[in-house]
């Protein structure tokens, strides 16, 4: 009898301790330490996580929490008080303008081929003919008999948008392009594919995959800043309304010098 | 020309030994490859240190206590409901149109892809109950994807127990209650176990609705409302993103092994019942 | 005082059995209130027969995912099938009992696998080895197929396994004592009479394999145009939720639960068929 009385009794508790578990979860904020919470575009993470690191590193009683999920996400999180920050790799569109946007750094789209691809340079109206289905033989451009493996960025990407913008100019993107999810996973494609042609963020790229000229000018930081380069697009950090206190400082921290230099020093063109 | 029987026999057995023998092969290959390439990257800094750089450098530990919270905390969950449906479905009731419908809940759950459960934990508990991505909402995914298997192993268990145990606690006096819990589940508690680790596998392996409802911030979870990352998720992203081909490997070695050792466990009890009771 | 507690712990468990069936509830309620709308604001038949994915600009297109689903799916039969009812027919009828207790976990091991570990692999192994040498980039639906098809060994195996072993030892003895060899009882006998079940067993391979998601969304490319060929990169519908789930708003996002209810009534189509139909023919 007495047995099972405590066996209820524990039945009960993991049933307690599930409501219990339930409520807690709308009203766990109150902490000693202030946590800053970033979502938004896949291309900005990695830079914001590093900014986070060092940002972390001085101030220990931070918490700086960074999570993927698109441009379109951050705006989303953003606007219901989902995170402190949204990040987007775009400009907003006309209905998300009640957000406060910072521009943090700007960043180059770099159109992308495997190292051993002999090509160093495409026009423009080359690569919107790649994505528009158009070329699709190497042939075409200049080298060997052999289709071209374009991958391209999934709807909603601010990668993509921002390619559509500058490169495709109203043309659509073709049915049968690739599609990869992030920006990492386009470079892996092309780093391991000798026929690939993509485009990611300038800032990852490195040595395994090569980045190409448009219209003969290469993709470098120099010709960013003097303007040649002109596939560019910002790097935002959205705010609804004034930032709080704690994302101030963090805004504040990443607009610093030390801030753009750690950018800099990742590829991206700081704003100073 | 008609070929001997004596020959086509000869040639299905050599045919279907290799088949079997062929899908071994896979196993053995696939557990080789990553035992192969992930064994030099793994020590005790690897597990005991956080990961740097988005896990460039340094070690796994955050997404080792992600996966493990995760894990125990679905089975904290699930194993009363699942136990509990299942001592229903065996010793309380009759079989009806009413368990019919039941077990074809159960069995509809359990077909249910893994990305279904992701969407509906994302829409559910991440969006509509406002939880966030955070382990609550994923530990609460994770119990229901997992209750049809704690639920067929355990009724499975309980099938099991001879009917005489039954008869005899039930002459001594004891109420079906009593009876339950101190005779019946005592002696199924090896087969509900096996799909306790059965469940904890399949956590610790899932990707899809994990990403989706409990995130994949690379912090160490501390408390139920934080977002986390699982090992598997873990090795997605450092595997998909190219950011390091040995820490993936490594992921993957420490990620498999735990599977494995869980599996193994699992078949282990699962057999001691089997020949405690045939 | 007894009486009343019994009552009340019947109660109690009466409500967990509940919990499965509310939980599906739950999950079916979420997934249709977010897609349905879509279907009837967009069209049933421009979303199911609709080719154009576009859903930043209106169009929903996902005929040619649901195709694709469908020609991987095969694609995997095709590689697993065979070889898992071998496998089936090895242990049942041709491996000793020592032999059973060693492959039977080893593939209950290949099923603990983690599908992400599957395409890992598929994208470092056999993508690289389709392109050099077959051809195209390698993301395609041979390479796809081939991933899935060992990925639902497993469930091929042990389903196909338990039908072969139900067929009652007298069928064989019958074959074998008139004079037919151990390949002709198990060609003309054994599988006959388990064909519903190994019917079965393939039938939820084909929804374990339409149901994957990580594996497939590394491997095969995810391009929006149905497949022409085994080397053309496709895009499943698991594939099309998990890779822009992540971004999507307002109407995309709807769109991409559009695509969740249409997978849910495939698979759950798959599963009836296989768990009810089936086993009822099997009865009777």
């Amino acid at each position: 009898m007495n047995g099972t009385k405590i066996r209820l009794l524990i039945l009960l508790l993991i049933f307690g301790l599930f409501c219990l578990s339930c409520g807690r979860g709308g009203a766990g904020a109150g902490k000693d330490q202030h946590t800053v919470t970033i979502a938004g575009s896949t291309s900005v993470m990695p830079f914001t996580e590093k900014l986070a690191e060092y940002f972390m590193l001085e101030n220990p009683d931070y918490i700086v929490e960074v999570q993927g999920g698109g441009s379109t996400a951050g705006v989303q999180a953003c606007m219901n008080y989902t995170v402190d920050i949204g990040m987007s790799s775009r400009h907003l569109k006309d209905n998300e303008k009640a957000l406060t946007d910072v521009t943090i750094c700007n960043d180059g789209i770099a159109i992308v081929v495997n190292p051993g691809n002999p090509l160093d340079t495409l026009t423009i109206e080359q690569i919107r003919g790649i994505f528009n289905g158009r070329i699709k033989n190497w042939k075409d451009l200049g080298w060997i008999d052999r289709e071209i493996d374009a991958v391209s960025r999934e709807e909603g990407s601010g990668t993509r948008g921002s390619f559509e913008d500058l490169i495709m100019n109203k043309l659509e993107i073709d049915d049968g392009i690739m599609v990869q999810d992030s920006n990492g996973s386009v470079k892996e494609v092309i780093a391991t594919d000798p026929y690939a042609i993509g485009y990611i963020s300038l800032g990852l790229l490195d040595g395994r995959v090569k980045g190409l000229a448009v219209n003969g000018v290469s993709p470098t930081m120099e010709n960013i800043k003097s303007g040649d380069y002109e596939i560019v697009r910002p790097f935002l950090y959205l705010t609804n309304g004034e930032p709080d206190e704690c994302a101030r400082t963090f805004i504040d921290f990443v607009l610093s010098m030390e801030g753009q230099t750690i950018l800099q020093k990742e590829g991206l063109i700081d704003i100073l | 020309m008609r070929i001997k029987p004596g020959i086509t026999d000869k040639m299905a057995r050599i045919g279907f030994n290799s088949m079997a023998f062929f899908t071994v092969g896979i196993l053995v290959v696939i557990i080789s490859i990553i035992c192969i390439k992930g064994v030099s990257h793994v020590n005790l800094e690897f597990i005991f240190t956080s990961p740097e750089d988005m896990g460039r450098h340094g070690g796994i530990f955050p997404s080792i206590m992600g996966t493990v919270l995760l894990a125990l905390l679905s089975i904290v969950f699930a194993t009363p409901l699942g136990l509990g449906t299942a001592i229903f479905l065996t010793e309380y009731t009759k079989e009806s149109t009413f368990t019919k419908i039941i077990r074809f809940g159960v069995e509809s759950l359990a077909g249910i892809p893994s990305i279904i459960y992701g969407l509906f934990g994302f829409i559910f508990f991440v969006i509509k109950l406002g939880m966030g991505w955070s382990l609550l909402s994923g530990v609460l995914t994770m119990t229901i994807m997992i209750l049809p298997t704690i639920i067929r192993t355990s009724e499975e268990a309980i099938k099991a127990v001879p009917r005489n145990l039954r008869i005899v606690s039930y002459s001594l006096g004891a109420t079906r209650w009593e009876t339950v819990t101190k005779i019946v589940l005592t002696a199924a508690t090896p087969g509900i176990l096996t799909g306790i680790m059965l469940s904890v596998g399949r956590v610790v392996g899932e990707t899809a609705a994990v990403i989706f409802t409990m995130g994949s911030s690379l912090r160490l979870p501390t408390s139920l409302m934080d977002s986390g990352r699982t090992m598997a998720v873990h090795f997605y992203i450092l595997a998909r993103e190219g950011i390091s081909m040995e820490k993936a490997y490594a992921t993957a070695l420490i990620l498999v092994l735990s599977i494995t050792i869980i599996n193994i466990l699992a078949y282990y009890i699962m057999n001691k019942v089997v020949s405690k009771y045939s | 005082m007894a009486f009343n507690k019994e009552k009340f712990i019947k109660y109690i468990l009466t409500v967990f059995a509940l919990s499965s069936l509310f939980f599906l509830f739950l999950i079916f309620a979420f997934i249709l209130i977010e897609g349905l709308p879509l279907f009837l604001k967009v069209g049933f038949k421009n979303i199911i027969f609709g080719f154009k994915w576009a859903p930043t600009k209106g169009s929903f297109g996902i005929f040619p995912m649901i195709v694709s689903s469908f020609l991987v799916t095969f694609g995997a039969l095709i590689v697993g099938g065979p070889l898992g009812l071998s496998c089936a027919v090895y242990l049942a009828e041709y491996s000793g009992k020592r032999m059973k207790m060693l492959l039977k976990p080893a593939l209950e091991l290949l099923a603990g696998i983690p599908s992400v570990v599957y395409g890992f692999l598929g994208v470092i192994y056999i993508v690289p080895l389709v392109r050099n040498y077959l051809g195209g980039s390698g993301f395609s639906l041979i390479s796809t197929s081939v991933i899935l098809g060992v990925m639902i060994l497993p469930t091929i195996i042990s389903i196909s396994f338990d039908a072969i072993m139900s067929v009652p030892r007298t069928y064989r003895e019958g074959s074998l004592a008139m004079g037919a060899t151990k390949w002709q009882t198990i060609y003309k006998v054994v599988i006959p009479s388990a064909r519903s079940g190994i019917m079965a067993g393939f039938i939820l391979g084909m929804g374990r394999a339409i149901g994957e998601t990580m594996a497939v969304i590394m491997i095969a490319g995810n391009a929006l145009k149905i497949p022409t060929s085994l080397l053309d990169p496709l895009r499943t519908l698991t594939g099309n939720i998990a890779l822009e789930l992540a971004y999507a708003t307002g109407d995309h996002r709807l769109g991409l639960f559009s695509t969740g209810v249409v997978l849910l009534v495939i698979i759950m189509a798959l599963n009836y068929i296989a768990n009810f139909g089936i086993k009822k023919k099997r009865l009777k």
